[in-house]
């Protein structure tokens, strides 16, 4: 391959000793970074699985007390199903939003300790970095899929066993979450200490959370909260896992499409904030 | 003049008008820089003198907002993505991924550089080698001492086969055996070829390894040249610490920029 530099001298274009490897085609770059990220994550969750445990708890508790205790009550309207069938999918997507919403602050620690400077002086476009960890954020959230599920089951909730839905059903949870992470990292080029960004993820994760159909219908939300409800992502999230889970009349065209699409913005937003970080 | 034009290779790093900002602070003020081919060339200055600034703006990490800045020949404003390929870089920060092996620290970079999958093991195993570190490849990196840390980064830096590394404060914070061993494998790279761009505000440092040495200043570079030419230029017995000092003034008093200040000893304060 004869590569010459645009803007480089003659004398430079001339000498082929020093013309860079070749580049991968770009199409090729942002499955290879998504890649990297979501591997480095499992690496570092098969080093240290603590996490893992203590991640669970949040939303074990959501569904061993919260959700049992609501069952008995039947005073929120489910169409039908039990209140812990319905909650199930809000839990499954709540853990995601929880595990994202702070993944910032381990990209303000990149940040402190140099690791994000040597990430952008690789060949990586700034928009398959902050994909490769938006993904690497939801690999995390995956995990407390698995867990939420089994307990699920352990409490008689009543979901699918379909594989192919179960996949999709995963797919919306790394959707959800990624998108969530892509919010996380823009939130950290702004705040840029790891302080603010808990203060101000702290901040927005109840009002993601209730201001969705996690826990209860849209239908008994205020209109206000309905409007938000709307615009949240996370109740699209919610819709397509009970839809996939449960059976639940919904359109998943819809709801995948609101997905990727905030995914998108996401993505394109973080990237232009986040090299404000090692600036 | 002769008809034939001689064959001049492009420099491994040039700068040239190079001037950047932060808010009405000139970080940068017209920075002309010439690193030639196979040489190890050092970047002396006081703290808030406008170094790691160039060096940021050299591996695309700022902007280029005035002048031009080029590795080898290649502009990194035009041409960002390959201008990366060429460059090794280590940040003054202690920047291995404790949570992450030896191994799976330069691994990741491997991947970042798109080094062919049938080539990767071969290369991670060659630079671990080099940087003698085979023995703790499998370790987490949060168990290495600041020495090791910094010849594993140098590896994830070299798994790309780099042209030039560039490294901010190679061996800031290092006790003297750390130092040494860093120092002898940049030695043995130079050796191999590769061009290192190096800043330090260590005249010891700069004397044992650098071929040539620039002295920059409050954003300027004040002065160039090898360090027996520097010192011969001030008297018969000066030392590079005396150029440093003719040059700089009593600026270490004033200790540069807070955030410089504070990064630096948030790096010897994590190396112990």
């Amino acid at each position: 391959m004869t590569f010459v530099a645009p803007g480089a001298s003659p004398a430079a274009s001339a000498d082929a000793a020093f013309a860079p490897p070749p580049a991968p085609p770009a199409w090729r770059w942002l499955g290879s970074r998504i890649a990297t990220f979501c591997l480095v994550e499992i690496q570092k969750i098969r080093h240290d699985r603590t996490e893992l445990v203590t991640r669970a708890i949040q939303p074990a508790l959501w569904l061993l007390i919260f959700g049992t205790t609501f069952n008995r009550l039947h005073v929120i309207p489910t169409g039908g199903i039990d209140y812990l069938d319905f909650l199930t999918p809000g839990i499954l997507a709540q853990s995601g939003l929880f595990v994202a919403v702070f993944y910032g602050i381990q990209v303000i620690w990149e940040r402190d300790a140099g690791v994000l400077a040597k990430l952008l002086v690789t060949p990586t476009p700034r928009a398959a970095l902050v994909t490769g960890k938006a993904f690497a954020a939801s690999i995390r959230a995956f995990s407390q899929v698995i867990v939420i599920l089994v307990l699920a089951r352990i409490l008689g909730v009543d979901f699918t066993t379909n594989p192919l839905r179960l996949l999709a059903a995963a797919l919306a949870v790394v959707l959800g979450s990624a998108f969530f992470a892509t919010l996380s990292l823009s939130i950290a080029g702004l705040a840029m200490t790891r302080e603010r960004l808990m203060g101000i993820g702290q901040a927005i994760t109840m009002p993601l959370f209730f201001g969705s159909n996690a826990l209860y219908p849209v239908d008994l939300m205020p209109a206000w909260l309905r409007a938000f409800s709307v615009i949240n992502p996370l109740s699209y999230e919610v819709n397509a896992l009970r839809r996939l889970l449960l059976g639940t009349p919904g359109n998943l065209l819809v709801d995948f499409g609101v997905l990727l699409f905030a995914l998108v913005l996401g993505v394109t937003v973080a990237a232009a904030i986040l090299p404000r970080l090692v600036r | 003049m002769s008809g034939e034009a001689a064959f001049v290779p492009a420099p491994a790093v040039e700068c040239s008008g190079l001037r950047y900002r932060f808010g009405d602070h000139v970080a940068v003020d017209g920075v002309d820089l010439d690193v030639r081919t196979g040489e190890m060339f050092g970047l002396l200055g006081p703290n808030g003198a406008g170094k790691t600034t160039t060096i940021r703006i050299l591996t695309t990490l700022l902007p280029v907002v005035e002048g031009a800045a080029r590795i080898f020949g290649l502009d990194v404003s035009e041409a960002p993505m390959q201008a990366r390929r060429l460059v090794g870089y280590v940040p003054q920060q202690l920047s291995a991924d404790g949570q992450l092996s030896g191994r799976e620290n330069v691994s990741m970079f491997a991947r970042l550089f798109d080094v062919p999958r049938r080539e990767r093991p071969y290369r991670v195993e060659e630079v671990l080698a080099a940087m003698n570190l085979e023995d703790a490849a499998d370790r987490l990196a949060n168990t290495y001492s600041g020495g090791m840390v910094r010849r594993l980064e140098l590896a994830q830096a070299l798994v790309n086969q780099p042209r030039v590394l560039i490294l901010d404060e190679p061996t800031i914070g290092l006790d003297p055996v750390g130092r040494d061993t860093v120092w002898d494998r940049l030695r043995a790279l130079q050796a191999e070829g590769i061009t290192v761009l190096l800043t330090t505000h260590y005249m010891e440092e700069a004397e044992e390894l650098c071929n040539r040495v620039s002295l920059m200043h409050r954003g300027r570079i004040r002065a160039v040249g090898t360090p027996a030419e520097l010192e011969a230029g001030l008297g018969p017995e000066a030392t590079l610490d005396h150029v440093f000092r003719h040059y700089a003034g009593d600026s270490l008093e004033e200790g540069g920029e807070l955030r410089d200040v504070r990064s630096t000893r948030r790096v010897a304060r994590r190396l112990g």
